[in-house]
């Protein structure tokens, strides 16, 4: 990251020059969901509810957590309605 | 004398619960939240009898205090940087309705860049509204100042409404031993006064009626009467609270070893607070320093800063904001007074702390020993620990 | 130099690292000092890493900056030691506390003080406070405090505990008094 000596080297306003989808949020979890297939139906519940839309389909239809901006927290397994999703604990 | 460890901002809930307000409406934002949220504690489990409306912004909130006022009600709302921007218009709106509100302000940094900590920007950049503006070290002062502001704004020859000012996470988020005042006591402090300029069911009126150009100066002089006239209610308040509870803050103007100083800082908010032990330790030291803390912004204490400029060398003043146009606001308006003043003391103003920035012993100590050695005619404008280029010199503005 | 004791604490958002801070202070208030106590948050997230500040002094306390010379840190997670430079400007000789299933010196810390451990997440566990995965050792944390620096007693910290604890006050207190008893600290190693 660039540091700045003075305030003549800075941009004229604050910009972020990296796209947010760039950014990864994933060390602001303490807990990552797993989804179990096995009891899945696809209802999508989960896709549905989480709050940072993290969570995409594979070719197959399946629900997948795109963990590189997911921030664990949790809503994903309170809304399965099949508890298919656990929250594990990282770190 | 219920001594509670407590964050500046439950002092303002615990103020506001002692007030026994009538209506608050609010809208969060970091960090004032935990203020309405106390409140609506306080409300929920009853130990408030108080309205309290949810709304979708702080415009809203703003507007359903005018609204509360102009019935007679006592109403409390807070907020914070982008939200009283927000509310910007409305200000005006309470001071022209002769709304008597009191409102919290937790000073943080106006965007961009996006800052969520302390600065006194968004409440300085309100000096034109019309609103009484009290600044805060301790979270003592926040309670005992919201106390205070509700005896000066129900006065009938004020009823302009007022902030009450905490630095963000330095008194916010900050636990200190708080005092808090027994409810009878407060009851007889601040009695709920019939407010004489109310709607009335069974009379004809619409407040903020439109006004062709041979009326409207006079009611804007109106205005600015109320306020020069809030002057001497804000030292009656303080003196009166001094008396019941032991405690005032010195009127508009808190002088700490004035007296025989060569130089005074005036300076607001907790820095105020860390300057004294800096005074301390240079008065240790030799050095004849003292710290003049600006309490009331407005009214602007004209009287008090002349008296500090007719017995110090040198003055040096503290913004933690900036206004465009000519120097740190609080540093212009020192300057304007002086004019008319006899005593022209050597005047620097220091711009400091913008952002969350801290302002440590070692910053204050500097510009301690700058205004030391100050010579010069000129009035000079320096931001404090800018980082600029090393062949840069000269003043600022 | 006024006797005013300065403390940092570690943990990640939701540990309860500012209750820790909260509670000291309310617990030196207790035996009638003053107390200054706030958090800093980089961003206010569960997990991400905070800071919270106590200051203790005999005087009123005047000063209103964040604290950059601490007498004592202390690292309510272990995995901040790997990502934070927990000892920066802790004074010489100065304490460093932290919730560790290891000892002392197997730590491997060279800084010029005290290094203490103690395992607040088994105590806490044991006591039944929080979650396997996410226990609340904030309260344990500051008996283990108590102990090492001698900046309060451990009776006023159980009253603040007991006075301030959201849920299960005497399992709190009866954390707290175990990690007092099986803290363990070592001089490093010059």
């Amino acid at each position: 990251m660039k540091t700045y000596k003075s305030y003549v080297d800075l941009p004229m306003s604050p910009i972020a020059d990296v796209p947010s989808s760039e950014e990864s949020t994933a060390g602001w979890r303490t807990h990552k969901p797993v989804i179990d297939l096995s009891k899945c139906t696809k209802c999508y519940l989960c896709w549905k509810y989480c709050p940072d839309a993290a969570i995409d389909t594979d070719h197959e239809g399946w629900p997948t957590i795109r963990y590189k901006h997911c921030k664990g927290c949790g809503i994903c397994a309170v809304e399965c309605p099949r508890t298919c999703i656990t929250m594990e604990k990282e770190i | 004398m219920t001594k509670v460890v407590m964050t500046g901002n439950y002092a303002q809930s615990y103020a506001a619960k002692l007030a026994k307000v009538q209506v608050v409406a609010a809208y969060p934002i970091t960090p004032q939240t935990s203020i309405v949220e106390k409140v609506a504690e306080f409300v929920s489990t009853g130990e408030m009898k108080t309205q309290y409306i949810k709304v979708e912004s702080e415009h809203s909130a703003l507007q359903a205090c005018i609204s509360a006022a102009a019935l007679g009600a006592r109403a409390y709302t807070a907020t914070s940087s982008q939200g009283l921007l927000l509310m910007h218009e409305l200000l005006f709106w309470a001071a022209g309705n002769r709304a008597p509100i009191v409102m919290g302000i937790v000073n943080r940094a106006v965007a961009p860049p996006w800052s969520i900590w302390a600065d006194h920007t968004d409440s300085i950049a309100q000096r034109d509204t019309g609103w009484i503006q009290y600044y805060c070290e301790s979270n003592q002062e926040v309670l005992d100042t919201v106390l205070q502001a509700y005896r000066v704004v129900e006065s009938q020859d004020v009823l302009l409404p007022a902030m009450v000012m905490e630095d963000a996470f330095y008194l916010s988020h900050t636990v200190e031993a708080v005092d808090v005042p027994p409810q009878s006591a407060v009851d007889q402090y601040v009695p709920k006064l019939k407010s004489p300029w109310v709607l009335e069911m069974e009379k004809t009126m619409r407040m903020g009626s439109f006004m062709m150009p041979d009326l409207y100066t006079e009611f804007r002089y109106k205005i600015a009467k109320g306020m020069v006239d809030a002057r001497k209610r804000i030292i009656e308040a303080d003196d009166e609270y001094g008396r019941r509870f032991g405690r005032s803050y010195g009127g508009l103007v808190q002088e700490y070893r004035c007296d025989d100083a060569d130089v005074v800082l005036l300076a607001t908010g907790t820095a105020a607070s860390t300057a004294r032990e800096v005074v301390d330790e240079m008065r240790k030291e030799g050095k004849k320093v003292g710290l003049a803390r600006l309490r009331v912004f407005r009214p602007f204490p004209k009287q008090e800063i002349i008296d500090i400029a007719s017995r110090v060398r040198t003055l040096g003043v503290f913004d933690r904001s900036w206004g465009f146009g000519f120097s740190g606001p609080v540093g212009t308006e020192v300057a304007g007074v002086l004019y008319r003043s006899k005593a022209k003391p050597l005047l620097k103003d220091y711009v400091v702390g913008l952002g969350g920035r801290d302002v440590t012993p070692a910053v204050l100590k500097g510009m301690f020993t700058d205004l030391l050695q100050l010579k010069g005619e000129s009035f000079e404008t320096e931001w404090v620990g800018l980082k600029r280029p090393e062949r840069e010199v000269g003043p600022d503005a | 130099m006024s006797p005013m004791l300065e403390i940092r604490f570690h943990g990640r958002g939701g540990q309860g690292s500012v209750v820790a801070s909260d509670i000291l202070a309310k617990a030196v208030f207790l035996e009638g000092k003053d107390v200054q106590s706030f958090p800093f948050f980089g961003v206010e997230r569960r997990g991400a890493p905070v800071l919270a500040f106590t200051r203790i002094d005999d005087k009123p306390i005047r000063v209103k900056t964040s604290i950059y010379a601490p007498d004592c840190v202390v690292v309510l997670d272990p995995s901040l030691l790997k990502s934070q430079d927990v000892t920066a400007g802790l004074k010489d000789g100065g304490i460093l506390l932290v919730n560790s299933d290891k000892k002392p010196e197997e730590l491997g810390l060279t800084f010029n003080g005290t290094t203490a451990t103690v395992n607040a997440t088994e105590i806490a566990l044991k006591h039944g406070l929080g979650g396997k995965t996410s226990p609340i050792v904030n309260t344990a944390i500051l008996g283990a405090l108590a102990k090492v620096t001698g900046y309060v007693k451990l009776d006023s910290v159980a009253q603040a505990i007991t006075d301030n604890a959201p849920t299960k006050p005497e399992a709190n207190v009866a954390a707290a008094k175990e990690a007092f008893d099986s803290v363990v600290s070592r001089r490093n190693a010059a």
